[in-house]
């Protein structure tokens, strides 16, 4: 786990219980600053009720949080932060335009500033030639791409993004990619809720994997990862492949047999072994575990 | 420009880009025209001759409108009431549900501003409107017969007062109902009210001290109507009142047409304490709520 003292989110003991339902279960972790951070958890995980508390929208049934050092919800924390909520849709009588212009205000930035600020947010999220339209006229994916405009106004340090994504083509999604990416360069820490494992593969660069409320897993990503183990398209063998159990874990699919934790360089020895057994050896890849194996590993083990 | 008037000024243009009033000022156009032209035919009626002499006296032709004019701001007075309500009604709860909130409470805002910004913005129009739509049906009214209410101003003041009761009642409501809840319950608490109102008069007229006395709860709880009470009064003649006082026909009392006198200043005190009560409520209920 990261020094806290230079985390831009810490929580301790974060709990938050709904009558009988415990939404988060004593969540503890820090989040560096000007990382991207994936929250990842299958549904119902605790994801967007961890991010409200964060930002005060609801209180801890007991632990706490600090955002930017101070407790979360404090309008010191707020001035300096953005949020992408999960379900939401913005003033329908009013343009694109007059949204980021109503919130430029709320988050008191500058009138001189807020022309700027706004046309830069309305370029960055591709709604520029769409801004005076009426949001009620908006598609789905147009709002959330305007609630990602609105969240990255002002510079925020720090911007809590619930699921950006799921309402967007996949150019949106690239795009939203690239933003994220982008906003890293500029030393935003981005706090990213998400199932879309590929995107969080893509952009993060730590995770934390949530379930039941608790975070079963969390660290780099490719230290979250295993990436030693192989798989061998091989007939021939039969009942002699259990044989190869010495090696690591095997699992059967078809012709192919995966052996995980096999080191890099066991790996020669492994199909000498095969051959040795009359396996005929059609094919050896070196495999990464995909996020999504890991994923499904650690659901299961779970539950 | 504070957090507050933000929110107000948002409030204000949301309502003008909205259909329900535009409906609501059409609807009052028509109801003035409507009420003007009514008025316009009962003083041609009066003046007809009836035996050589016209039909209604000077006197009598101005007890009648001003019974007439006092009818036509009752219904007026329900059309503000439903209307508050229905502005009112989804003021905190429609940010809630669609997620306007919990973008705009992540601002450096408190949540005191917003509501008190949702608050001034719709008592802006609602004062507005009753402003505008009394002024224009004392002119036609005016224009048409040549009467003038006694106390217009009076009226305007009384009538907006009520609506404020109505609307702070309703923003309580907001911050713990779905809109359709709160605005019937926000209704039934106006006609309940309205139904005290009768209680008071007609407890006193009967001598009934217990319906009086229900009556009188209900208009504490509930201050709309004891309001309503004193924008009758600044619309009756005081020759009228005492026409009906000197009569000794106390049943009169009991039309809630009519008051034989104005709220008394305590009560007037009261109906600010009620509204700053119910106001602190609402932001206490609205500061508790998990969005
Ligand atoms: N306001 C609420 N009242 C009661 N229960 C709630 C409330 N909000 C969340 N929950 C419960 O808390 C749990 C976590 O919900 P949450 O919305 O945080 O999940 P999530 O990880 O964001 O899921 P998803 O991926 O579907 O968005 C769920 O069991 C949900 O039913
Ligand atoms: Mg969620």
């Amino acid at each position: 786990m990261p020094d806290a003292s230079d985390a831009a989110i810490v929580t301790t003991g974060l709990t938050k219980t709904y009558g009988s339902v415990t939404a988060v279960a004593g969540l503890s972790m820090a989040v560096p600053r000007g990382e991207v951070f994936g929250f990842l958890g299958p549904n119902g995980a605790g994801k967007t009720t961890a991010v409200k508390l964060l930002l005060g929208l609801a209180r801890p049934t007991s632990g706490s949080a600090t955002v930017l050092g101070a407790r979360a919800g404090d309008a010191s924390a707020r001035r300096r932060i953005g949020y992408l909520p999960e379900l939401f849709r913005y003033q329908v009588w009013l343009t694109a335009y007059e949204v980021l212009v109503l919130h430029c205000r709320l988050a008191r930035i500058p009138t001189s500033r807020t022309r700027a600020e706004v046309e830069r947010a309305l370029v960055t999220v591709g709604l520029a030639e769409r801004a005076h339209d009426r949001v009620g006229t908006f598609s789905k994916g147009m709002q959330q791409r305007l609630g990602l405009g609105v969240a990255l106004l002002g510079n925020p340090e720090v911007v809590f993004l619930d699921e950006p994504t799921s309402a967007l083509d996949p150019v949106g999604r690239k795009d939203v990619r690239d933003i994220i990416r982008n906003l890293r360069d500029r030393g935003m820490t981005v706090f990213l809720n998400s199932h879309l494992l590929g995107e969080v593969e893509q952009v993060c660069d730590r995770v934390a994997v949530v379930h039941h409320g608790s975070v079963i897993a969390s660290g780099q990503l490719d230290a979250l990862l295993s990436d030693s183990g192989v798989r061998v398209r091989v007939d021939g063998l039969g009942a002699a492949t259990g044989k190869l159990q010495r090696f690591g874990e095997l699992h059967r699919d078809g012709d192919w047999i995966s052996v995980d934790g096999v080191a890099l360089e066991t790996v020669p020895d492994l199909v000498a072994e095969i051959v040795a057994l009359g396996g005929r050896v059609y094919a050896v890849e070196p495999r990464h575990q995909s996020l999504e194996d890991r994923f499904m590993e650690l659901l299961g083990g779970e539950s | 420009m504070s957090a507050t008037l933000t929110i107000a000024g948002a409030t204000v243009r949301e309502a003008s880009r909205k259909k329900l009033v535009v409906a609501l000022a059409l609807i009052t156009v028509v109801g003035i025209a409507l009420t003007g032209f009514g008025f316009w035919r009962l003083t041609v009626l009066a003046h007809q001759l009836d035996r050589g002499a016209p039909r209604l006296d000077v006197a009598e032709l101005k007890t009648v409108t001003s019974q007439l004019l006092i009818v036509a701001m009752f219904a007026f007075s329900f059309v503000l009431a439903l209307s508050t309500v229905f502005m009112a009604a989804p003021s905190i709860a429609g940010e809630l549900e669609s997620g306007v909130a919990a973008a705009v409470l992540t601002r450096p805002i408190r949540r005191v501003q917003f509501l008190a910004g949702k608050w001034l913005g719709l008592a802006v129009l609602t004062a507005g409107y009753v402003v505008v739509a009394s002024s224009l049906e004392f002119l036609v009214v005016d224009l048409v017969t040549g009467y003038r209410p006694p106390h217009p101003l009076g009226f305007m003041a009384f009538l907006t007062g009520e609506a404020l009761v109505t609307l702070t009642l309703t923003t309580l409501l907001s911050t713990r109902m779905s809109s359709v809840t709160g605005g019937v319950v926000a209704l039934g608490g106006f006609m309940l009210a309205w139904m005290g109102g009768i209680a008071v008069a007609l407890g006193a007229a009967l001598n009934n001290h217990g319906v009086a006395t229900v009556g009188t709860l209900t208009r504490m709880i509930m201050p709309s109507d004891g309001l309503w009470r004193g924008a009758v009064y600044s619309l009756e003649p005081a020759a009228w009142i005492a026409g009906i006082l000197g009569s000794g026909r106390t049943q009169a009392a009991a039309n809630p047409f009519f008051a034989p006198s104005g709220p008394p200043v305590a009560y007037l005190l009261w109906v600010g304490v009620w509204a700053v009560a119910v106001f602190s409520a609402a932001s206490w209920s609205f500061r508790r709520r998990e969005i």
